[in-house]
């Protein structure tokens, strides 16, 4: 009987190694994954950025306008009506041919009218509305260059491919090249991404239409989904009897959770533009749909956090005689915060990211307009990524990558707050 | 219940040797009826016939006890007989836990606090606890005890709940060791320290009757002492019903003592005859250390 000789010691000691062995491998298990998600978290942020970042800049042109009055102002009046309703694509053309003075043929001449961006009829419009003075007088503007070659400047064109295979020909290229080794083409920082709506011409598509319809819809979320989400969660868990009908609800609350989202976006279909008559594509019904998709995660939750406050707090706290609301108002809910911040952090970024139950209520639009409220047509940043990703212009792809990075950067804000919130309630004396 | 035949025939077997002596304490020794003086005159609380069941299982049977005014009562017993479930009743503190279901009649100065129209809320400030684990809110030593102050609007002004907060402390004996940081958690405190808190926040109200369930168990003998003291010295002006498994506290603290055995209260008297004279072959064994 060797093994009885043993000390308890001795036994120990021999089962240690093994142990050890266990816990090392476990831990290195553990960093290797954390490294693999991290790796992949840069990569995704690397070709992100690499992508996205040249949204933030345009290519400008020099052009020698003349604001010539026979077209502006043949009156002479000078009242704003006529100014605002001249031909300024007109000014356009005429500026650009006499950068190129050569080139004759009609089709080549509209190609050539295509150098710059269409906005540039707005823009010298608007230049002149704010100085009538303009009037009759030359002046170089810088106007932004049309999507291809602004593509084309930023090198995300490859002129070896055939002609066929490119959206510019080599004759165009051969004018933009002219107009760079003129020194007329610049590489400028331009907020137009963050300042403008949607538009069909990428060079003057922005993110602000999008951003303000996302902001508007989880605004509306969670300003809805937050309160009625804790009162449900307060109501089962603390008030509710415990019977067939409130068994019902949880399993129901539960299978709503799961339910995908399209779903939600029927039901607001149905429900909220059908029946109640809200408009459609406005940021009210998509928070409304959201927040249906939401209320499942931030219930349950919530649930979980409130039965994860330790029963001694409610009796000390009825012990002295707090009713129950008082009770949980001043012990279980500020213990359970953190929790069901949480809960409504997970449930807003899902709803951030959420395509498709705004699809069923026309938040998936081209909308050129930045929303201004709550009711204005509006879409939401990921249908803006989904529409420019779907686009055939290369230069919507930079913006869509610039988009998601606007996203992210939503929610890493979103994430921020919540655990600044966090760490207020958290301080656990 | 199924083992108490078999603890009895046990015990009958130990005690053969007394001859005839044996088939008349076997007889005591069965019954389950509570002995000596359970009611008194003019009582602060009286209970009648309580049954208090946890889902199937019965923890107190068919307990009928008077509490005396400005008297302390002591109620002992071995683990698990269901002294705190019997002094949860008397605040209806039991009322929360699910599946606890309770019969019978408990009054306080006459009134059924079982009643329809009974709230629990003045219930539970004129009857206080003091809970068998310490349980601080989490939040400062000074909001700990002004809790139940603002929330039952005892003090009009900040200097008068400070009074109160410092009042409560010192009668709890913790006040020397935590004047200087009243705004720190009180969860930071040590057990004992923690016990003597929740005591201190339990008086802080006020309440007419005190209910304590076992408050000295995690206390050094320095700071069993000073709450013995103010058990003492509440015991002159209010109503204390206290559970302990010391024998010399119950009898260093209390006026009359309860008996509890497996849910059933076998024997009441004033203290000095349950320690020197008890009637109930049980009790006995248990005061002298051969039970529990
Ligand atoms: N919350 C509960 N749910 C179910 N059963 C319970 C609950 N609390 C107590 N019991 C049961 O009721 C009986 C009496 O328990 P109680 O806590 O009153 O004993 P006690 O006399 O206070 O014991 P101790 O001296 O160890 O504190 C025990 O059998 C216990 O298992
Ligand atoms: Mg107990």
């Amino acid at each position: 009987m060797a093994a009885s000789e043993k000390s308890t010691i001795e036994r120990v000691r021999a089962t240690l190694a093994r142990r050890n062995r266990a816990e090392r491998r476990f831990k290195n298990f553990g960093r290797a994954a954390v490294l693999v998600g991290l790796v992949f978290l840069v990569l995704m942020f690397v070709n992100i950025i690499l992508t996205g970042y040249s949204a933030f800049w345009q290519t400008f042109v020099k052009l020698p306008v003349h604001f010539d009055a026979q077209v502006i102002d043949p009156g002479g009046a000078g009242d704003p009506e006529t100014l605002g309703s001249a031909d300024y694509g007109a000014l356009v053309k005429t500026s650009v041919r006499s950068l190129f003075p050569e080139v004759s043929g009609r089709r080549h001449r509209r190609d050539l009218g295509q150098l710059v961006s269409r906005g540039t009829v707005f823009q010298l419009r608007r230049m002149v509305l704010e100085d009538p003075s303009l009037v009759g007088s030359r002046a170089e503007v810088w106007v932004p260059a049309d999507d291809d070659y602004d593509m084309l400047h930023k090198g995300n064109v490859d002129r070896t491919l055939p002609e066929a295979d490119r959206r510019l020909s080599d004759r165009q290229i051969g004018w933009f090249d002219r107009l760079a080794d003129d020194g007329r083409v610049e590489s400028r920082f331009s907020a137009t991404f963050f300042t403008a709506g949607d538009s069909r011409e990428p060079e003057l598509a922005g993110i602000r239409g999008a951003a303000m319809g996302s902001f508007f819809t989880l605004a509306v979320t969670l300003l809805l989904s937050f309160p009625l989400g804790v009162a449900t969660s307060v109501y089962l868990e603390e008030f509710a009897p415990r019977n067939r009908v409130t068994a019902l609800i949880e399993v129901n609350i539960n299978n709503l959770a799961a339910v995908p989202s399209i779903v939600f976006g029927l039901l607001g279909l149905a429900v909220f533009i059908n029946l109640f008559g809200l408009p459609r594509s406005a940021p009210l019904v998509g928070g409304l749909v959201l927040t249906l998709m939401t209320l499942p995660t931030i219930i349950i939750a919530g649930r979980a956090a409130l039965k994860s406050v330790p029963p001694s707090i409610r009796e000390a706290a009825l012990g002295v005689g707090a009713s129950k609301l008082q009770m949980i108002v001043h012990h279980v809910l500020p213990l359970a915060m953190p929790g069901m911040l949480t809960g409504t952090i997970i449930g807003m970024a899902r709803a951030l990211g959420e395509t498709a139950p705004l699809l069923m209520i026309g938040m998936v639009a081209f909308v050129v307009d930045v929303p201004q409220s709550v009711t204005d047509a509006a879409t939401a940043l990921p249908v803006q990524i989904f529409l420019w990703l779907d686009s055939p212009e290369r230069a919507f792809v930079e913006r869509a990558s610039a988009a998601i990075m606007v996203l992210l950067a939503f929610l890493v804000a979103m994430n921020a707050l919540a655990i600044v919130l966090r760490r207020r309630f958290e301080r656990r004396w | 219940m199924a083992d108490q035949p078999g603890a009895a025939v046990m015990e009958a077997g130990a005690l053969e040797f007394r001859g005839a002596e044996v088939d008349l304490v076997d007889e005591r020794r069965e019954s389950r009826e509570t002995v000596g003086t359970p009611f008194i005159d003019d009582p602060r609380m009286s209970c009648r016939d309580v049954n208090v069941y946890y889902s199937d299982n019965h923890a107190i049977k068919n307990v009928s006890l008077d509490i005396g005014r400005e008297q302390v009562l002591a109620m002992i017993g071995p683990s698990g007989c269901g002294k705190s479930t019997f002094l949860r009743a008397l605040n209806r503190m039991n009322d929360t836990i699910d599946g606890c279901r309770m019969t019978g009649e408990i009054k306080l100065d006459g009134n059924d606090i079982y009643a329809k129209d009974m709230d629990v809320v003045p219930l539970r400030a004129l009857v206080g606890m003091v809970f068998q684990k310490p349980n601080p809110f989490p939040k400062s030593i000074f909001d700990n005890i002004a809790y139940g102050v603002r929330i039952h609007g005892l003090a009009e002004s900040k200097s008068e709940i400070e009074g109160i907060v410092e009042h409560s402390l010192k009668r709890a004996g913790l006040w020397e060791e935590v004047n200087d940081r009243l705004h720190q958690p009180g969860t930071g405190l040590s057990g004992g320290q923690q016990q003597r808190l929740c005591i201190a926040r339990t008086i802080a109200v006020s309440p007419e009757v005190i209910l304590m369930d076992e408050p000295c168990s995690a206390l050094d003998p320095i700071a069993t002492a000073r709450v013995e003291d103010l058990i003492n010295e509440l015991g002159q002006d209010y109503t204390i019903a206290i559970v302990t498994h010391s024998m010399q506290q119950a009898a260093r603290v209390s006026q009359r003592t309860a008996y509890f055995h497996l849910g059933d209260l076998l024997e009441v008297g004033p203290t000095d005859q349950i320690f020197t004279n008890p009637i109930h072959p049980l009790t006995e064994d248990y005061i002298t250390g051969r039970f529990g």
